[in-house]
């Protein structure tokens, strides 16, 4: 067991070494997230009490569009340099190294979305009670995201114009997580119990770590073929 | 006593047959040599020896057994080089290596990163980004992983391309001491690399499936 998790770790520690040396990447994607919040208030006007409604919705949207930006490159380039056949190849069980590279993911590119969204609700005149729930409510959201993404990053290995075939195909799948988000961060701000949305994230969560993993690695297997 | 057997080996790839009633045996300490001209299915022959492809027919044995009864044992005995080097260029040689030795769940003390760097001459480029590396020393960097980390069995596809006269006895050397060692070796190659001869043409097992149809 302690062996698996050394190489848990060192495929983490891997995926970490090359996003920070990628590091325009992860940024891209955090860009794209303050760049897409940013456009709100200027297509719907400054009207401070409009942007306070919709805000935990634009900042939930845009999040889930920039998690899908970075997803096509999950398994990619492992596919295009032949390391995937030695993933595949590696006497672990697939379903731990998909998790190990879903985690690696989730820490490039959902923590930092987590980290600037309180700026992103201020700047959207968010009332004070939403921040902790939006806080909790993307922190046990996003990992979902990138699970779900990974499915869809391993279906389209192989395919052309793979970018626009990943939306249409995993879009679909983050709307529960996107309507209990943002029912979560609505019920705070009209004082009301956002613990029944929260669990029920946390309860998605747990079955797509059950999963989904599964499902991505014989998705891979099918693209080594 | 290691042994690695196929058994009447049927390949079908996009409705194409590649193979047909393909039999091999590799013994403890043997090269087995995969000769034929291009596209007669010595890479898939590999992929499919790796378990990475499915055999449409037959069976593949490890000491009597069937390979993909335990599959993760069977995936931790073996080395597969194949065309793509899985190199990563914004880490470094010595990163790149590292990494493939640890996932292959072998001991760190029986891991041996440098002695391979040295063995491919690698050993002064060892923190160099991989990026600056040339054809040839991807290929070397690629082949160091078969003797980073121990495994019995090595599934070679093509491992002379673009290597120079000095890496292709490095390569002729690993692969006569892992010989020695009991190692089994399975080669797609247009060179020879040992002194054994020990062939398998795989056109006599696609030209069958002409007659057949």
């Amino acid at each position: 067991m302690s062996a698996f998790l050394q190489i848990f770790g060192s495929l983490i520690q891997r995926e970490l070494r090359l996003a920070i040396r990628h590091g325009a990447d992860s940024m891209m994607v955090v860009m794209f997230f303050v760049l897409v919040v940013v456009l709100f208030p200027l297509g719907v006007g400054p009207e401070p009490s409009i942007l306070t409604r919709i805000s935990a919705g634009v900042i939930w949207v845009a999040a889930l569009l920039s998690a899908m930006l970075s997803m096509d490159r999950l398994f990619q380039t492992d596919f295009e340099d032949g390391s995937l056949d030695l993933l595949i190849l590696t006497p672990q069980p697939l379903e731990l190294m998909v998790l190990a590279k879903v985690v690696a993911h989730w820490l490039t590119t959902g923590l930092p979305l987590i980290i600037v969204s309180p700026l992103l609700a201020l700047l959207l005149n968010m009332e004070a009670s939403g921040y902790g729930v939006m806080l909790a409510a993307l922190a046990l959201g996003t990992p979902t995201l990138s699970l779900i993404g990974a499915i869809g990053a391993a279906l389209i290995l192989g395919a052309r114009r793979s970018g626009v075939l990943l939306s249409l195909l995993i879009l679909p799948l983050f709307i529960p997580t996107l309507i209990f988000g943002v029912s979560a961060v609505d019920a705070a701000l009209t004082d009301l119990p956002s613990k029944p949305q929260l669990m029920i994230l946390a309860g998605l969560l747990l079955a797509g770590l059950a999963l989904f993993p599964w499902a991505s690695a014989a998705a891979l297997r099918q693209a080594a073929e | 006593m290691a042994e690695f057997i196929g058994q009447e080996l049927t390949c079908i790839r996009g409705e194409r047959v590649v193979f047909s009633d393909l039999s091999f045996a590799i013994g403890e300490g043997e090269v087995l040599y995969l000769r034929g001209p291009n596209g007669s299915g010595k890479s898939t022959l590999l992929r499919l020896m790796a378990g990475l492809l499915r055999p449409t027919n037959g069976t593949i044995l490890w000491n009597g057994e069937n390979a993909r009864d335990d599959a993760e044992t069977f995936r931790g005995l073996l080395h597969y080089v194949g065309h793509q080097d899985a190199i990563k260029t914004a880490l470094t040689v010595e990163e790149n290596l590292t990494f493939w030795a640890e996932m292959s769940g072998v001991d760190p003390e029986k891991r041996a990163v440098g002695e391979a760097l040295e063995e491919f001459s690698l050993g002064h480029l060892s923190t160099l980004p991989a990026r600056f590396l040339s054809a040839g020393q991807r290929k070397r960097l690629n082949l160091a992983r078969i003797c980073a980390s121990p495994a019995p069995l090595w599934l070679l596809d093509e491992p002379s391309n673009s290597l120079d006269t000095e890496s292709l006895g490095a390569l002729r050397s690993a692969i006569s001491a892992h010989q020695e060692k009991g190692g089994l070796v399975a080669v797609a190659t247009h060179e020879e690399l040992g002194s054994d001869t020990n062939v398998l043409d795989i056109s006599e097992f696609t030209k069958k499936k002409e007659v057949a149809a």
